[in-house]
């Protein structure tokens, strides 16, 4: 494949214009100056060439584009990059390379917990966030007595990755693969 | 290696979010980004369109519209629709809503969409034609089908068989709209460059694919590069060519520069086709004792008249069960929306639904158990075509699936087993799905430095393909799964049948053990007639070069064995399922399935495949209806909150068997596509499990709480 | 997505300035659906004033024991806040039924309210909308109307209010607080806050141009037993057909209602306080004539319908679990 120069005025991440936005992204500092406009998911993918992250459906409806931000998962697609001027993000870049993948990453492989593998980055950070989120203790729907700390059952896996949407439905394996993790940790 | 459940070799590049797919594609260096704006209409015409605006927007680079549209290939309906052309913005008609009437190219994406909405466009809006049933006076019956089969069969005398029964079922079943919605929307990068195309398309067909942008674009394909080495899922929507491939190309050859354009989620509904609604009318007669003596089964779904797309739904009734008396119809009424396409399990999935629903419906007038029934009717010589149905192993499928299942805990009444506010039912269904094979080629080189290449343009979809192509190569040259490296999906490989119809990894791998094995004589040739226990040793020895054969498979037109056998695919599924007494939420809680597809390579991909299939069937039955306004022709629900598809907590586990065989009248390796079985059948087990919770029969898919309102018990 | 300009404020005080300097101006706190109704053109601000730095991100005890939850307390961490898992659990049942867990850890409580319905001809900018385009007509009307409002609806407007969060709320009798572009402060009634369509339908609140909610209060905990019952086609992460949020005492079996609020149903949470003192102390609630009441006047289309057998029987579903003691 022959290579072409980068058009002139075309230098990713830098806009005419842009507002300058300093973004942590898997440990490496950037400053970018963005188009307001340019959404976390598109400064990723568009902007620093990461394009783990999945542009699914660009609404908050898929989940696709689940990225950590400061510790706590978000869909990077209702999100401005803006606003995270300082913000730590972590993309499935970020969690583990093939050549050493992250024991979620792992077990999503071993289980077979995706098959097209568009929504799967988003899965894995979202399982990596799900079982934090159960042993602090956030309640969700289908938690028991309120009061009570949540169990780390299938069923609190689940509602709690509901978020995800997998269109080749490997629901059943992923829950097998995050549930694989979960044992390893407890 | 065959037959062994190793993990995905694309596997760690997935997971690791490396795999880049066509949006993503770096190859060309950056791209513009282009943005279609859509008919706010459904039929009428454009009456003036003003890009000035948008021309004037900053960054904006070119603005498509009809006016300036270059020159295209014009629209025609083929019988091979994968490479019909596609021409965009190719005059000023609308004839459905969301149809592009502008591409915007812009250095950035923001820049793209901001200025497509300066697009200013006026239409004349025409009165159209949007509602199936308020249209079905016009249905109009055919008689080819898609695939050229027959659109109608007939043996005896079904109206005979009804009228004298005396056991019968009569009911119309009606099924909506449903749309693939792969993950991944479609897109486009196109770089034009030096004359020459190249496409990196999200898409299950490579060639056809080729040869449909070129026809469109009007260039030589020896012009024209396809790309697909990832797809994000398909689900039959990327088996065409759609709107975003033909405007990024246009663009691109326009501008001499990269353009890539994906479709928004809400434009992958209105610029993919969709699976036609339809309605059905199912008869079925039986003497006492469950033995059928007619089956009739007749169809009418939409279409449109300028590009037919007819869904060979009622086929599934035609080899199935065997009975005497047998009809068999389809029709069409034409609508001004989205043409037609294939939507996993085309003619399965929604004939399935009806005619295993009727097939309750008859278990429970005649008070046998619905396995029994299915068992009673079972043949091993198509009812229709006369020949044996090789692999017919439904009457295994029924015992293994109601032994694992439990199925003699079937509440022998509906509405008779509560669990709190809970309603238990049971169900169950037969799955039959055609085995097709399409002309496939394959390659296998050994390079100078000993990489074993396998090369088909096949795409793997998420169906397992690299994975399954590197365990056959293995085998066939006896070597490592790692020694093997697997390059799909490019228009430079040879020429597969594409990933559809369940067929794309079978035939790619009988092609790629055919190519081995001519490996192998090559190699042993050269060496003086003596077999090598290093093979890879011995050829860099003897071609310096390297070494490359290939082989094929034909069409099934040209192999016997699909004049001399009825060639299909068999299963069944089991399903408990919990309606709430009070709301009519109906939750699946548990789901067995049992298939039967020949030899299955890779057992761990394979289980995937079907246990997605069965989600599909699920989700068919209980969530999935595009709707159509029908005064606007717009589809009213278009995105995934509207649209609902399963979520991880609709789901619970689910058991998928597959019984691996032989199966010797399928192909050298025995094998059958697995893709779609999982969605035969699995959503009429639904059905009749929210019937066997809640003695409801609805007939109108999907089952929803509205539906199951009216007729829930007082709690 | 129209261009605007960004800035960030540091203080509620700097953002309601900025707000009232620059017309078109909004201010954006999760975004989970400004952004999403921008990127359509459906929300076009020329200037976004960031707030998610305000500070306003504590839940706090008031002096008359209730809690002062401030505007920018994700959802995830009111729904997970101790004292409101305790106290207010009609509350944390409400969020976490709503949206994805993902989404709940950007949807800010503020924003929630402010929240736009899901019609999805609202979306559909090819549509007419009076919401969206006041003057253009409802295609709603006389279109596809399953998930549509049956109670306080107008010939201009059938959407319903999205917010799970809202109905809670709008049961413990919460009060927004609000800072004026002038700086002044006030608190409205939940009741108050969202309006019903009437033939403004594109005013969906009380709040005047600039205004910013900087936190909302509830008044001190009632005790008993907190539920909320929401109804979906899908097990998670779908808008509600139907969801009743009930807060009740029960003695010796009887079920005694404390509060009952709806959504699903009406442009806004629907609360009838008439229903909740139907049945006198030591009567035990019956679902039918509490309906009958918090139905009375309701205009179903031929396609919602079914909500008003709905939620007969939704309610019946909620006050027998609240009759089993289920704590849940």
């Amino acid at each position: 494949m022959s290579s072409i120069a980068t058009h002139p005025g075309r230098q990713p991440g830098r806009q005419p214009g842009g507002v300058p936005t300093r973004l942590r992204v898997n440990n490496r500092d950037h400053v970018l100056e963005l188009d307001p406009r340019t959404t976390l998911l598109d400064a990723l993918r568009e902007h620093l060439h990461l394009t783990g992250t999945k542009k699914g459906c660009d609404q908050g409806q898929c989940g696709a584009c689940t990225v950590i931000v400061n510790g706590r998962r978000a869909n990077s697609c209702l999100t401005l990059a803006v606003m995270h001027d300082g913000d730590d993000i972590t993309t499935v870049e970020g969690l583990g390379t093939p050549e050493a993948l992250h024991p979620m990453q792992k077990a999503f492989v071993e289980h077979d917990g995706f098959q097209c593998g568009y929504c799967t980055p988003g899965q894995i950070l979202s399982a990596v966030c799900v079982l934090g989120e159960i042993e602090a203790g956030i309640p969700s729907h289908v938690t028991g007595a309120l009061t009570a700390a949540p169990t780390c059952s299938d069923a609190e896996i689940r509602e709690r990755m509901s978020g995800n949407i997998c269109r080749c439905a490997a629901y059943p394996n992923i829950i097998a693969a995050i549930r694989e993790v979960a044992g390893g940790r407890s | 290696m065959i037959g062994a459940a190793i993990s995905r070799i694309d596997g760690p590049l997935k997971v690791a979010g490396r795999a880049a797919y066509s949006y993503e594609r770096q190859d060309a260096g950056p791209a513009l980004y282009g943005f279609i704006r859509g008919a706010a209409i459904a039929k009428g015409r454009i009456t003036l369109i003003d890009a000035r605006d948008a021309e004037a927007a900053p960054g904006v680079t070119l603005v498509l519209t009809h006016l300036n549209a270059p020159p295209q290939a014009p629209l025609v309906a083929k019988p091979t629709i994968f490479d019909r052309p596609n021409p965009q913005l190719a005059g000023d008609g609308i004839s459905y809503y969301g149809q592009p009437v502008a591409l915007v190219v812009a250095e950035t994406f923001e820049q793209a969409r901001a200025a497509a909405a300066l697009v200013r466009v006026e239409y004349e809006r025409e009165p159209g034609a949007y509602d199936l049933a308020a249209h079905a006076d016009r249905a109009e019956p055919q008689e080819t089908i898609s695939l050229g089969l027959p659109g109608e069969t007939r043996f005896g005398d079904i109206d005979r068989a009804m009228a004298e029964g005396p056991v019968t079922v009569d009911e119309t079943y009606t099924t909506p709209y449903h749309l693939s919605q792969p993950m991944e929307p479609h897109a486009c990068l196109a770089d034009w460059r030096d004359g020459r195309l190249t496409v990196y398309l999200s898409t299950q067909m490579v060639a056809p694919g080729r040869a449909a942008l070129a026809e469109t674009l009007l260039l030589d394909e020896d012009r024209v590069t396809v790309d697909a080495a990832y797809v994000g899922g398909g689900f039959g929507s990327k088996l065409y060519l759609h709107a975003e491939a033909v405007l990024a190309a246009l663009a691109a050859r326009a501008l001499g520069r990269p353009v890539k354009v994906v479709l928004t989620r809400r434009q992958v509904f209105t610029l993919t086709g969709q699976r036609p609604a339809t309605i059905q009318r199912v008869r079925l007669s039986a003497t006492p004792d469950g033995r059928l003596t007619g089956l009739g089964h007749d169809v009418n779904m939409q279409s449109v008249a300028t590009l037919p797309w007819i869904e060979q739904t009622a086929t599934v009734s035609r080899s199935l069960y065997a009975a005497p008396n047998r009809l068999t119809r389809h029709y069409t009424t034409d609508l001004d929306l989205t043409p037609g396409e294939a939507v996993r399990g085309p003619g399965e999935l929604p004939g399935l639904l009806a005619l295993e629903t009727a097939m309750d419906e008859l278990a429970h007038r005649l008070g046998i158990d619905p396995v029994e029934l299915r068992l009673r009717n079972d043949t091993d010589i198509d009812p229709e075509l006369g020949v044996p149905l090789n692999g017919r192993r439904l009457a295994d499928c029924l015992r293994e699936g109601a032994r694992r299942f439990g199925w003699e805990r079937r509440p022998a009444e509906p509405a008779s087993r509560r669990e709190g506010s809970w309603l238990i039912g049971y169900g169950m269904a037969s799955a039959i799905r055609a085995h097709f094979q399409g002309a496939t080629e394959a390659s296998v080189r050994i390079a100078p430095d000993g990489r074993v290449v396998v090369r088909s343009d096949t795409p793997d979809i998420g169906t397992g393909t690299y994975t399954i192509a590197a365990q056959v190569a293995a085998e066939a040259l006896g070597l490592p799964v790692e020694a093997v490296t697997v390059e799909l999906a490019s228009s430079t490989y040879p020429k597969g049948g594409g990933a559809g119809g369940s067929y794309g990894a079978a035939n790619t791998a009988v092609a790629i053990h055919r190519a081995c094995r001519a490996l192998r004589e090559r190699i042993a040739q050269a060496a003086g007639g003596v077999p090598s226990n290093d093979l890879v040793g011995t050829a860099r020895r003897l071609f310096p070069e390297g070494v490359e054969a290939t082989g094929a498979i034909v069409g099934q037109a040209e192999d016997p064995n699909f004049r001399n056998y009825s060639q299909n695919t068999y299963g069944t599924s089991f399903a408990e399922v919990a309606v709430d007494v009070h709301t009519g939420e109906v939750r699946l809680r548990r789901m067995t399935g049992v298939f039967a597809a020949g030899r299955i390579v890779n057992p761990k991909t394979a289980r995937s495949q079907i246990m997605g299939g069965m989600i599909w069937g699920v989700s068919s039955a209980l969530h999935e209806a595009a709707h159509v306004d029908p005064r606007y022709g717009s589809w009213v629900n278009g995105d995934l909150a509207e649209y609902v598809v399963p979520v991880h907590a609709d789901i619970p586990e689910i058991e998928a068997i597959l019984l691996d065989d032989h199966d010797e009248h399928a192909n050298d390796l025995g094998m059958k596509g697995v893709g779609e079985l999982g969605v035969c059948g699995t959503g009429a087990a639904v059905s009749n499990a929210v019937f066997n919770a809640t003695g409801i029969r609805v007939r109108d898919f999907p089952i929803t709480l509205a539906k199951l309102l009216p007729g829930l018990p007082a709690p | 997505m129209r261009a605007f300009t960004y800035e960030r404020a540091e203080t509620a005080a700097e953002a309601v300035a900025a707000v009232a300097r620059t017309p078109g101006a909004r201010f954006i706190a999760g975004g989970t659906n400004l952004l999403d109704l921008m990127k359509l053109e459906i929300e076009t601000p020329t200037h976004l004033v960031d707030v998610n730095r305000l500070g306003l991100d504590h839940v706090e005890e008031t002096g008359d024991g209730g809690l002062r939850i401030g505007a920018l307390v994700r959802n995830t961490d009111l729904a997970a806040d101790p004292r409101v898992r305790r106290d207010y659990g009609v509350l944390s049942r409400a969020i976490v039924a709503g949206a994805s867990g993902q989404l709940r850890n950007r949807a800010t409580t503020g924003g929630n309210l402010m929240q736009r319905t899901r019609c999805p001809y609202f979306y559909d900018t090819a549509m007419p909308c009076n919401k969206r385009e006041p003057g253009t007509g409802c295609a709603a009307l006389g279109g596809l109307s399953h998930n549509h409002a049956i109670l306080g609806s107008s010939e201009a407007c059938i959407a319903t209010h999205p917010s799970d969060m809202a109905v809670a709320l709008r049961a413990l009798d919460a009060t927004v607080e609000t800072m004026a572009p002038d700086g002044s402060g006030r608190s409205i009634a939940i009741a108050d806050f969202h309006r019903l369509p009437g033939d403004t339908p594109h005013i969906e609140t009380v709040l005047g141009p600039g205004e910013l909610i900087t936190a909302v209060t509830l008044p001190p905990p009632r005790g008993g037993i907190h539920l909320y019952r929401k109804v979906r086609e899908r097990a998670s992460y779908a808008f509600a057909n139907v969801a009743v949020a009930l807060v009740a005492k029960v003695r010796s079996g009887r079920v005694v209602v404390d509060r009952l609020a709806f959504g699903g149903l009406a442009h806004k949470p629907w609360r009838v306080e008439a229903a909740e003192r139907l049945f006198a102390e030591g009567e035990d609630a019956a679902a039918d004539p509490i309906a009958d009441l918090v139905l009375a006047g309701a205009r179903p289309t031929e396609h919602n319908a079914y909500k008003l057998p709905l939620v007969r029987r939704t309610l019946a579903a909620t006050l027998d679990t609240a009759r089993q003691g289920e704590t849940s």
